[in-house]
């Protein structure tokens, strides 16, 4: 390939630039939970601790030394996989992570399989049909969809499926060695809201993207030459739509990451997102650092693939001049 | 009859509009046109922008683009009514029988695909060749074309051609499938100068090789007569007149037509130089970050209540003269002079009067004005901001600029939406009048408006010289503009001043090499001019 | 489409987008004057269900749930209408600023809100809420902070690119000031984009914050927004007792509503004369 060093420095220079700013994203997250104006020691230890007892807890946490020096030690810490200890219940972070990342990883995963093909599919749909009432029932269902709340549709889908016909849990819990058949009755529900919220925003944006493709002036020359529908989607329509197309994905998927915190909440499900939201309610510094900045760096993951494919599909930088 | 090609009676066709705050409405756009073209004839298509040709070309292979309907009429092609045909049909006639070939060929071929591919494409979609005959076909119809390295040209991307390259290589796809009728539409009009007489000279001998009918689509009728058997003129999707070339050229029964014709006849006399109001001193200057030299070593003078035209094609520098002058992009070296003092290279450096002097009127008038102001504040924002003039003295003096501009009342409470092309860039003429400057800068002013508005424009803006004494600095690529109006002429090529003078001294022979190009390049509304100039060409590169 | 009178032809979308949104608007404002009880007594049963003295039934502590969804109305629109202007106000004044002065501060404010914009607007807050009070006036502040980012990027790019059209570089060529470009040049066709996108961010501020609440980290008892009601109503329903979704309905009938609206505004202000298509 002709423009193999160009592209390949290019992806290199944008990868490096998401490792910089996940490296700010830290600083960021860590300044963010220093603004506490009261004391961390305090408010675990209660009103009834000795001074004493609260110098030793500060000194054991480390909180006596300046921030730059806990910045390093804890980055240092997070680099080699060390997460630091909870300070609500004193357990390892890094090992209550682990099985709730899986669990919604699997969740995050259904829902990406199902809302993916279908948001593509509805795109082309409301391409293939545009202006006509198709088209205006699937935009105006998207929309009207984005302006629900997560929990509004949770709750309903409980109302209907759990409680009155007891087709699917209320509560979503998994545990280790669960079947594959209940575990997915158990996620069914949870990631039926989880598809709808990112279909509604994705199925839009692949609309606009599909169209943006069907209007170019190419689509038109392969329309005078005579080829059939199906030949111009497939040949010229679909090399050129896909950049567009993974882009709207991974920036979608990105939304995943944040829908799944209030999903958890909603299912009572065993996952990151119930984890965070505990501990934010404890004022669990550690875990609140830890489990945001693993949210963070997804989110800039996804964006960062949705960067390099886009950088990899343009014809100009495969083949220059 | 046997060798009627394409046989259109009375089309009609029409498009939906839909404002935002109303119901849908449908708008007319063609108005019952009929016409026959013979195999092997050529018809030239000619008209204003919005008269229509563009779609009734495309009707010939029965498409209407972006939701336009053919609703009236009917189109025989090789004696067969398509008008009415269903889909599949009009696929097995479409890149077979007749071929299209758009104006812009660099947003017409698939970015993603090499050229021979896209090329041969439905040569092989309709079964007329194998792939490597069709590839034969193609790489003959390449080097026919003059594209360099024809055997080779095939493997490219079209990003990595250049324009002129692009449209010969959307010819030659056009011409592969052996069809009976190729349209083609607008396919030198995004060219520059120079590069456009070799397509339209490839595309006419390609024309003449294969015998192919072809319905040509332009707004420049110096052009369609070259090219050309028949003309067709139309105007507001209505057929104006239609004849042969040399009838339409040489005696048009029409008023409009002979409109069209007699464009550019503006005479002007060439004034004695004088003592300038504007001296550009050896400027150089380049844009930030960029190591090359955008501006070299210019030199220019312009007399007061003169005129003169800066001429090149794009990246000559012509625009960014203006730039140094008006002060937007300091010069890195040189001295720019103007009413006797020394203009400072940076625009906030200089003071109100040095800025009120100099005004400047733009290409797109529709971006030159503030959508969200009325006629009336744009005009009168310089009175209010350099003369401090408010209130009913204001707006005695925006009327009388109106008048001036040949507007008349009514006007000045209008906003830019509502008025059209000409209206818009008088109301820009009269802005840039407010300040009563004593240079304006005319950046390509009439280059975006149909013939006959510009025209208008060109006349008015003489008028005004003569009246307020005011001098121009005339930027365009269009050399049939700047003998209507230069008193003296600057040839720019790639940031330098290549020829100089008085008007009759710059256009009469002995011409350097770039200007001789550039002279020869215009077309004119003569028969035979492009074989002359072929033959020229072909003697002086077969002499060297 | 039906004809009003003063208002022209609207379609029956906004018509009903602008009905509720009233409806809402009304409810919040005039709260202590319309709500039957008041908000937080506990003047009933747990749970009751619909009855003539309470519309709506009572929720998971006995309390009138139609007087509590009133005065959540006025906590919800209140905090997002806040968050909103703080948003808006912050971010087009920076991102016009940015846009027609250029230079290092658009360069610094820029790469800053990229940086901002690339952790996921609920993830920072609930980061930054994890060690602040969830008081209200802080509650407004971290929405509107976050918020602005968005605001900001649109407000910089309509600048930008009604910076570099010619009537722009004619008033500089004039002489003009920046205030004069900035408010008479650029403002004025930069409003309906921003116009449509105020309604956005309205309805963003409104799920977001009900969002938070629901979490438990958004507005404290015994005030409550819309969100806290869900939350203080979800046990319910794994017994079959929709009070939850009625807050929940109303945040979803307030975000659409605001969403019909704020596109009708958007189609007549780019039909007004003059008017740019955004």
């Amino acid at each position: 390939m002709a423009g193999g060093a160009e592209i390949l420095k290019l992806v290199a220079q944008r990868i490096a630039l998401g490792i910089l700013l996940l490296f700010a994203v830290s600083v960021l997250i860590f300044l963010g939970t220093e603004i506490l104006p009261g004391d961390v020691a305090q408010s675990i230890l209660g009103q009834a601790a000795t001074p004493q007892a609260l110098e030793n807890l500060r000194r054991e946490l480390g909180l006596d030394q300046p921030a730059v020096v806990r910045y390093f030690s804890w980055l240092g810490g997070v680099l080699t996989g060390d997460l630091g200890t909870a300070l609500s219940n004193r357990l390892d972070i890094a090992t209550a992570i682990g099985p709730r990342l899986k669990n919604t990883l699997f969740l995050a995963f259904w829902a990406a399989v199902v809302s993916v093909p279908l948001a593509i599919l509805l795109g082309l749909l409301a391409v293939r049909y545009r202006n006509g009432p198709i088209d205006k029932m699937i935009s105006g269902t998207a929309l009207a969809s984005t302006s629900l709340p997560e929990f509004f549709i949770g709750y309903v889908l409980i109302y209907f499926f759990a409680v009155k016909l007891n087709w699917f849990p209320s509560f979503s819990t998994v545990y280790e060695g669960m079947p594959f058949l209940d575990r997915m009755r158990a996620i069914a529900l949870p990631a039926t809201v989880l598809t709808l919220v990112v279909l509604a925003h994705m199925m839009r944006m692949t609309r606009a993207a599909i169209l943006n493709i069907m209007q170019s002036a190419y689509i038109e020359t392969a329309e005078l030459k005579g080829l059939s529908q199906f030949d111009i989607i497939r040949r010229h329509a679909f090399p050129n739509a896909i950049a567009p197309i993974v882009n709207v994905v991974m920036l979608n998927l990105a939304f995943l990451v944040v829908g799944v915190v209030v999903v958890e909440v909603i299912f009572v499900y065993p996952g990151m997102g119930q984890y965070l939201v505990d501990h934010v309610a404890r004022r669990d510094v550690p875990v609140v650092q830890a489990v945001g900045l693993i949210f963070a760096a997804v989110y800039i993951g996804l964006n960062l693939v949705a960067d390099i494919v886009a950088i990899l599909a343009n014809p100009r930088l495969r083949h220059p001049r | 009859m046997a060798d009627t090609l394409l046989d259109i009676r009375d089309l009609r066709i029409e498009a939906t509009s839909y404002p935002p705050d109303g119901p849908p409405r449908d708008v007319l756009i063609v108005d019952g046109v009929s016409l026959k073209l013979e195999k092997g004839r050529v018809l030239g298509l000619i008209g204003e922008s919005g008269a229509g040709k563009s779609t009734i070309g495309l009707s010939a292979m029965a498409y209407g683009r972006g939701g336009v309907r053919l609703t009236g009429g009917e189109v025989f092609l090789n004696g067969r009514e398509i008008r009415l045909a269903r889909p599949s049909q009009l696929r097995r006639l479409r890149g077979r029988e007749v071929t299209y070939v758009a104006q812009s060929a660099a947003a017409a071929f698939n970015p993603a695909k090499k050229l021979m591919e896209q090329v041969i494409e439905a040569t092989l979609e309709h079964g007329l060749a194998s792939r490597s005959e069709a590839e034969k076909r193609a790489v003959t119809l390449f080097r026919k074309l003059g594209l360099p390295n024809p055997e080779s040209f095939g493997r490219r991307y079209p990003h990595q051609v250049s324009g002129g390259q692009l449209q010969r290589a959307m010819t030659a796809m056009a011409l592969c499938p052996q069809p009976d009728l190729v349209i083609f539409d607008e396919p030198t009009t995004a060219l520059d100068v120079t590069t456009q007489i070799d397509v339209l000279a490839a595309i006419k001998e390609a024309i003449r090789d294969t015998g192919v009918g072809a319905l040509y689509i332009t707004h420049d009728l110096a052009v369609v007569a070259q090219v050309s058997d028949e003309i067709m003129v139309l105007r507001q999707g209505r057929m104006v007149e239609h004849g042969t070339t040399q009838q339409i050229i040489e005696a048009p029964r029409e008023d409009y037509t002979r409109a069209l014709v007699s464009v550019r006849g503006i005479e002007h006399e060439e004034t004695a130089p004088a003592e300038p109001v504007l001296r550009v001193a050896n400027v150089t200057a380049r844009y930030p970050g960029i190591s090359q030299d955008v501006l070299s070593d210019v030199s220019v003078g312009i007399a007061p209540g003169q005129t003169l035209a800066v001429v090149g094609e794009s990246g000559s520098g012509k625009s960014t003269l203006a730039r140094a002058i008006t002060g937007l992009l300091p010069p890195t070296s040189g001295e720019i002079t103007f009413a006797g003092r020394r203009l400072s290279p940076a625009l906030k450096d200089r003071s109100r009067d040095d800025l009120r002097e100099l005004q400047m009127i733009y290409q797109m008038a529709d971006v030159a004005m503030n959508p969200r102001q009325t006629v009336a504040t744009i005009i009168g924002r310089p009175l209010e901001f350099y003369f401090g003039l408010r209130g009913r003295k204001r707006n005695e003096r925006v009327q009388e600029l109106l008048d001036a501009i040949e507007l008349g009342t009514g006007f000045a409470d209008r906003y830019p939406a509502e008025l059209s092309g000409g209206q818009k860039q008088r109301v820009c003429i009269a802005r840039a009048l407010a300040a009563r400057p004593k240079l304006i800068i005319c950046d390509e002013v009439t280059s975006a408006l149909d013939p006959l508005v510009a025209d208008g424009i060109l006349k008015l803006l003489l008028e005004l010289q003569k009246r307020e004494n005011v001098a121009y600095l005339f930027i365009t690529h269009d050399l049939a503009t700047v003998r209507a109006i230069a008193d003296s002429i600057a040839v720019m090529y790639r940031g330098r001043l290549v020829r100089y003078g008085p008007k009759s001294q710059v256009l009469a022979p002995p011409y350097d090499d770039y200007t001789d190009l550039l002279l020869s390049s215009v077309p004119e509304m003569r028969l035979g001019w492009l074989e002359e100039v072929i033959e020229n060409r072909r003697m002086e590169s077969a002499g060297n | 489409m039906i004809a009003i009178p003063g208002l022209g032809r609207i379609p029956v979308g906004a018509l009903i987008g602008l009905f509720f949104t009233s409806l809402f608007l009304f409810a919040a404002v005039f709260a202590p004057w319309i709500a039957p009880y008041p908000g937080s007594q506990i003047i009933g049963g747990v749970w009751e269900p619909r009855s003539a003295a309470h519309w709506l039934g009572t929720d998971n502590l006995g309390r009138d749930l139609l007087s509590r969804m009133i005065y959540g109305a006025r906590i919800t629109v209140f905090i997002a209408a806040a968050a909103t202007a703080l948003a808006f106000s912050l971010g087009a004044i920076l991102g016009f600023a940015a846009a027609v002065v250029g230079g290092w501060f658009d360069t610094i404010m820029s790469r800053f809100v990229d940086l901002l914009m690339s952790i996921p607007t609920l993830i920072f807050g609930l980061v930054v809420l994890s060690v602040l009070p969830s008081t209200i006036p802080v509650l407004i502040m971290v929405m509107g902070l976050l918020d602005s980012t968005r605001v900001y990027r649109l407000s910089r790019a309509v600048a930008a690119d009604i910076n570099v059209m010619d009537f722009v570089e004619a008033a500089k060529l004039r002489g003009e000031g920046r205030r004069w470009i900035i408010f008479r040049e650029i403002l004025p066709n930069a409003l309906s984009p921003l116009v449509s996108e105020l309604g956005l961010r309205f309805i963003y501020a409104v799920l977001f914050l009900s969002a938070l609440s629901f979490l438990g980290l958004g507005v404290q008892p015994p005030d409550s927004d819309w969100g806290g009601m869900v939350r203080e109503n979800k046990e319910g329903i794994v017994f079959g007792i929709a009070a939850a979704l009625i807050p929940a309905g109303a945040i979803a009938a307030l975000a659409i509503s605001v969403n019909l609206v704020a596109d009708w505004i958007l189609t007549r202000t780019t039909s007004l004369k003059g008017g740019r298509g955004g």
